[in-house]
């Protein structure tokens, strides 16, 4: 227990004292923050303010649309030729010329812009709507002699309120956005850890393969020892990887959010709203809480709904529970190998179910309780990454619990295999084996 | 003398070869044993063996009496054949981490390292990167912490392959001065002069069995053919004259009129008789029988061991 407590330090500060670590340990917040933050801040700061003149040839637009925050619509009598010529020689004050022509109505296709700087796909998309509400409040009018209000005010906005019920017979409201969100970024996490501290259990292997000084460390402990050392040292290090990036990225995050503030609460609320709904019609309740203070009053209410004690809990044992069932199978990889360009045959069993998850995960989603997202989630190998993406939306809890137990029998068959090949393997040098002399390494006796 | 360590009727299968059958060997107390043979022979699965690497199938490993237990590791010190460091730690912080995973404390180990470090004139190396330094340079740093924790017994598979002359003269003495406080030292070789320099005992293993063992002294003894080397000054017909039937020429070879045969006596010659039939006929400078080297004896037993085992072949 002492020699595997020296293995499990050596391997810990060895990485932990690396440059790439430390460059890690600061860029890594960097960058989640900026994933965060920068979408937020190009929204805030890409504006597209247009001044646009109207030619309308049929009469009924004059002062119908509606100007918004970044669109101003002027209503010019004259010819769209000299609206072309001011626009062409910029010495107009218009950025754009928008011609609506008189067949307008039969013909809706047929309106054009004339720009120097594209607007953007959502001004477009806006001028659009709002022309459209014009000519459909023309067309009611003209047959039914009612307004586009009246007609809009007879339209009912449904939206339908989440529920889940639990095996207790409680019930609670649910949120999707956020459901989804904290799902999908934490299974992402894990997915991305389980890659990136496995393959460097599988280096740490290979290397004491190719620097021989294997055969001097096995003749001081047992290989198993040195392999679980190996695993449980690297496990250390991506938790302080982890806990790093929290802190730091919160520390970033309130930084920048203190200054920006507002804009940046405004925006990603917007951006929490299309991930709930794709449906456009306006929820109710968003519409009660339109200022930014409602918005945050909202979005805890939302957290809420979500068992975040029960959220970390799973976060942490299928992060744990994953990483050590494919880091030992990665330490196997590693030591059948003599070199790093050799492990491409043995790699590819194990990334195709990992990769296969997070693609799954996207579906799961969508569908966090259909017969993809049951299974993906018991199936040891891919259940760290679903039932994570599954556990936001709230399970069952014999689901969990099975899955747990299934990922634990997993992990214990895995590191008794990869124990097997590991201490032959790493004593083997020279012709890369075959899957099948992998085989008999696990079966023959030391 | 007790033995330190003794191996009954080894067997290790692998899948497809049977790499060590029924070897026996016992090495005593304080003694420096020879453990030789070609390239896979053998050896190295059985070190491998004695270093709880891997078990046997078949036989028993007895040290200092008792069957071999985990916890003789730290009485035993091994220098593989192949072996390296981390290359990006430190020379000092790894030698720590060698010595502490042999059980030794780490006051225990710091005191003993920064001791030997001065022994060996190293001192300046202990926060250098493993990587910075030359071969020789980390082949010094291994042998250290393979005789750090003091084993009982020492296992060095090739110690010299690496050094320079002059390292090769230090590690060959810390070997001997080793011997003499009482440590037992197992050293796997090619190199047959220095078997024959500091070896006292060998077992030669080919193609996975013991073929050869005992006392240097006693295997030369008992290699030797009859043969001595004549120097004399005179006739080389009358020499050969003077031999007769009894005895047969070997090869000579004539340095400035002196000339110097090797000789082989017939069964029941002595060199007394020899002499009185040379006397007569050419003046006779030294009489020396020749002993063979423990690299006669190698080539000889392993070369006639792989024609019977060609020969069973067929």
């Amino acid at each position: 227990m002492n020699k595997i407590n020296l293995i499990i330090q050596r391997e810990y500060l060895t990485r932990v004292k690396k440059k790439s670590f430390i460059i890690m340990s600061f860029v890594g917040p960097l960058l989640f923050a900026a994933l965060m933050i920068v979408p937020a801040w190009l929204a805030v700061e890409d504006e597209d303010n247009q001044n646009i003149e109207v030619i309308d040839e049929t009469g009924i637009f004059i002062n119908q649309l509606n100007n918004n925050d970044e669109i101003n619509f002027n209503y010019e009598f004259r010819s769209l030729k000299d609206a072309q010529e001011d626009l062409f020689n910029k010495d107009g004050k218009y950025t754009a010329v928008l011609h609506i022509p008189k067949v307008v109505v039969t013909h809706p296709k047929t309106v054009q812009i004339f720009y120097h700087d594209k607007p953007k796909g959502s001004s477009i998309d806006y001028m659009e709507n709002q022309i459209a509400k014009v000519i459909e409040d023309k067309k009611l009018q003209d047959l039914y002699n009612l307004s586009y209000d009246q007609v809009s005010g007879l339209r009912p906005k449904v939206s339908i309120v989440a529920n889940k019920v639990d095996e207790t017979g409680n019930t609670q409201e649910k949120s999707d956005g956020l459901a989804k969100a904290l799902g999908l970024i934490l299974a992402f996490i894990i997915y991305f850890f389980i890659f990136l501290f496995g393959m460097q259990v599988m280096r740490g292997v290979i290397e004491e393969k190719t620097s021989r000084i294997i055969e001097v460390i096995i003749s001081s402990v047992k290989p198993f020892e040195l392999m679980m050392g190996k695993i449980v040292g690297v496990a250390l290090v991506a938790l302080t990887q982890v806990g790093l990036w929290v802190v730091l990225s919160s520390v970033i995050y309130t930084g920048v959010g203190s200054i920006f503030g507002d804009e940046l609460a405004a925006n990603q609320k917007n951006q929490i709203e299309q991930l709930e709904n794709s449906n456009p019609t306006i929820n109710a309740e968003v519409l009660a809480a339109t200022d930014t203070g409602g918005f945050v009053t909202e979005i805890k209410s939302k957290m809420e709904t979500i068992n975040f004690p029960l959220v970390i809990g799973c976060f942490i044992f299928f992060f744990l529970g994953g990483y050590l069932l494919y880091g030992s199978l990665f330490a196997a990889v590693g030591a059948a190998v003599d070199n790093e360009t050799d492990t491409q045959q043995f790699m590819l069993p194990i990334t195709i179910p990992l990769i296969l998850s997070i693609v799954v995960a996207q579906l799961v989603m969508d569908n966090p309780d259909g017969q993809l997202a049951f299974w993906g989630s018991l199936f040891p190998f891919t259940s760290p990454i679903i039932m994570m993406v599954r556990i936001p939306f709230g399970v069952d809890t014999w689901q969990v619990v099975l899955s747990m137990v299934l990922l634990i029998i997993t992990f214990i068959g895995s590191t008794w295999m990869a124990g097997k090949i590991y201490r032959i393997g790493i004593l083997m040098y020279g012709k890369k084996p075959s899957f099948k002399e992998i085989g008999k390494w696990i079966i023959t006796k030391t | 003398m007790s033995s330190i360590l003794k191996a009954d009727n080894i067997v290790k299968q692998y899948a497809s070869h049977r790499a060590l059958d029924d070897v026996s060997i016992e090495v005593p107390k304080g003694c420096i044993y020879g453990l030789l043979g070609p390239n896979g022979a053998g050896k190295t699965s059985l070190i491998r063996i004695i270093n709880q690497i891997t078990r046997p199938d078949e036989g028993q490993v007895l040290f200092n009496g008792s069957p071999l237990a985990p916890d003789d590791i730290s009485q035993i010190g091994y220098l593989p054949e192949e072996r390296g460091l981390y290359k990006k730690m430190e020379v000092g912080e790894q030698a720590m981490y060698l010595a502490q995973l042999k059980g030794m404390s780490k006051k225990e180990a710091k005191a003993k390292l920064s001791m030997w470090f001065k022994r060996f004139d190293i001192s300046p190396w202990w926060n250098k990167k493993v990587e910075e330094l030359s071969k020789g340079m980390a082949q010094k740093i291994q042998f250290i912490v393979t005789v750090l924790h003091e084993p009982k017994l020492l296992i060095l598979d090739e110690p010299f392959s690496g050094f320079d002359p002059i390292n090769t003269n230090i590690v060959k003495s810390e070997i001997f001065r080793l011997k003499e406080e009482g440590t037992s030292i197992i050293l796997s070789t090619h190199n047959m002069a220095s078997v024959e320099e500091i070896c006292d005992q060998i077992a030669l293993i080919n193609n996975s069995k013991k073929i050869l063992d005992g006392t240097v002294k006693q295997v030369k003894q008992d290699f030797k053919e009859g043969i001595f080397n004549v120097d004399f000054k005179g006739n080389m017909i009358s020499f050969t004259n003077a031999l007769g039937t009894a005895c047969e020429l070997l090869n000579s070879s004539d340095n400035d009129g002196r000339i110097s045969a090797k000789v082989k006596l017939a069964q029941n010659i002595g060199t007394n008789d020899l002499l009185k039939a040379l006397v007569n006929h050419v003046e006779v400078f030294g009489l020396q029988e020749v002993v063979p080297s423990m690299n006669d004896i190698f080539i000889k037993k392993v070369g006639e061991n792989s024609i019977i085992k060609e020969a069973n072949h067929e």
